[in-house]
C-alpha cells in the first residue's frame, strides 16, 4: 500500500494504492490521521480518497474508514471516495460506506 | 451444507497466523479457482470471502498471537468449496456473531461486517466451534457461474 497526496483548489485529494486488509490497515489509519493535524486548521475542509488503485478491499478496510470518518467529521471535515474499482464499490455500497462518504468522479 | 464427495481437485495447507499470509492465502485460492473459468467479479468475491475468514483466525481466534491456520479448497464440477480452521478461542454466540456490524471489538475500529460479506459473497456459509482441538471452523460454497 502506498498514499500519495494531491492539494489542488483547498481540496486535499490521498490517492490509496494497493491493497486495504489487515495487513495494510495500520498504515493507512496512521498516514490518514497524520493529515488531520495538517488540514484541521483549514475552515470546512475536504478530502477526497482516490480509491482507484485500490484493486483489493475486505471489511477490515471498512473499519478504517469507520473510524477515520468518526476523527475527521469531529474537525468538520468531508470525505469523499473517488473512482472505486467495482469490487470495492460493491463492500462500499453494501456497507452503507457512502451515506457518510459519498461517491464522487 | 451438504457435503461434498470425491473432488475432482482439491489441495489443502497449513499456515502461520500472520497478517502477511492473509494475502498469500487468497491468492493461493483464487490462483487455484482459475482452472473453473471464473469471471474477475466472481474470483473477488472468493478472495473477499477468504480474506474474512483469515481475518477473524489472526484477530479473533488466535488475538494477534502465535497459532495456525488450516485451509482446504476443493473442487466437482463448477462449485468451489472453502474450509478455513483455527485452534484459537472459537466463538460462544456464532449467531450473533453473524448479525451485520456486530463486532465485539468496537474500540478496534471493526466493521462487524466479515461474517455478512461472506454470506453475500459465497452462496453458503456454516460457521462452528470445532468438536475437538478448540477453535473455529468456516465452511464455504461457491458455484461458478460464468
Amino acid at each position: 500500500m502506498e498514499i500519495k497526496y494531491i492539494v489542488k483548489d483547498n481540496v486535499l485529494t490521498a490517492k490509496l494504492n494497493g491493497e486495504l486488509d489487515e495487513c495494510t490497515a495500520e498504515y493507512v489509519r496512521l498516514s490518514l490521521d497524520a493529515l488531520l493535524k495538517d488540514i484541521s486548521c483549514v475552515k470546512s475542509a475536504s478530502l477526497i480518497l482516490d480509491f482507484s488503485g485500490v484493486s483489493f478491499m475486505d471489511s477490515t478496510g471498512i473499519g478504517v474508514l469507520l473510524g477515520r470518518y468518526n476523527k475527521f467529521s469531529k474537525n468538520d471535515i468531508s470525505m469523499f471516495i473517488k473512482n472505486p474499482q467495482n469490487h470495492v464499490d460493491r463492500i462500499l455500497k453494501m456497507t452503507g460506506i457512502y451515506e457518510i462518504m459519498p461517491k464522487i468522479g | 451444507m451438504e457435503k461434498i464427495e470425491n473432488y475432482f481437485n482439491k489441495f489443502s495447507l497449513k499456515f502461520d497466523a500472520k497478517l502477511i499470509n492473509e494475502g498469500f492465502a487468497r491468492s493461493m485460492v483464487a490462483t487455484f479457482c482459475v482452472q473453473l473459468n471464473p469471471s474477475v467479479s466472481e474470483i473477488n468475491d472468493i478472495k473477499t470471502a477468504v480474506s474474512e475468514a483469515v481475518t477473524n483466525c489472526i484477530v479473533h481466534g488466535y488475538g494477534g498471537g502465535k497459532g495456525e491456520i488450516e485451509l482446504f479448497v476443493g473442487i466437482k464440477d463448477n462449485i468451489v468449496f472453502i474450509k478455513i480452521t483455527d485452534h484459537g478461542v472459537g466463538i460462544k454466540d456464532i449467531e450473533k456473531a453473524r448479525q451485520p456490524f456486530f463486532t465485539t471489538k468496537s474500540k478496534e475500529e471493526r466493521s462487524g461486517m466479515g461474517f455478512t460479506l461472506m454470506e453475500s459473497f459465497m452462496d453458503e456459509l456454516d460457521v462452528y466451534n470445532n468438536a475437538e482441538g478448540g477453535g473455529l471452523t468456516v465452511e464455504m460454497q461457491k458455484e461458478i457461474r460464468s
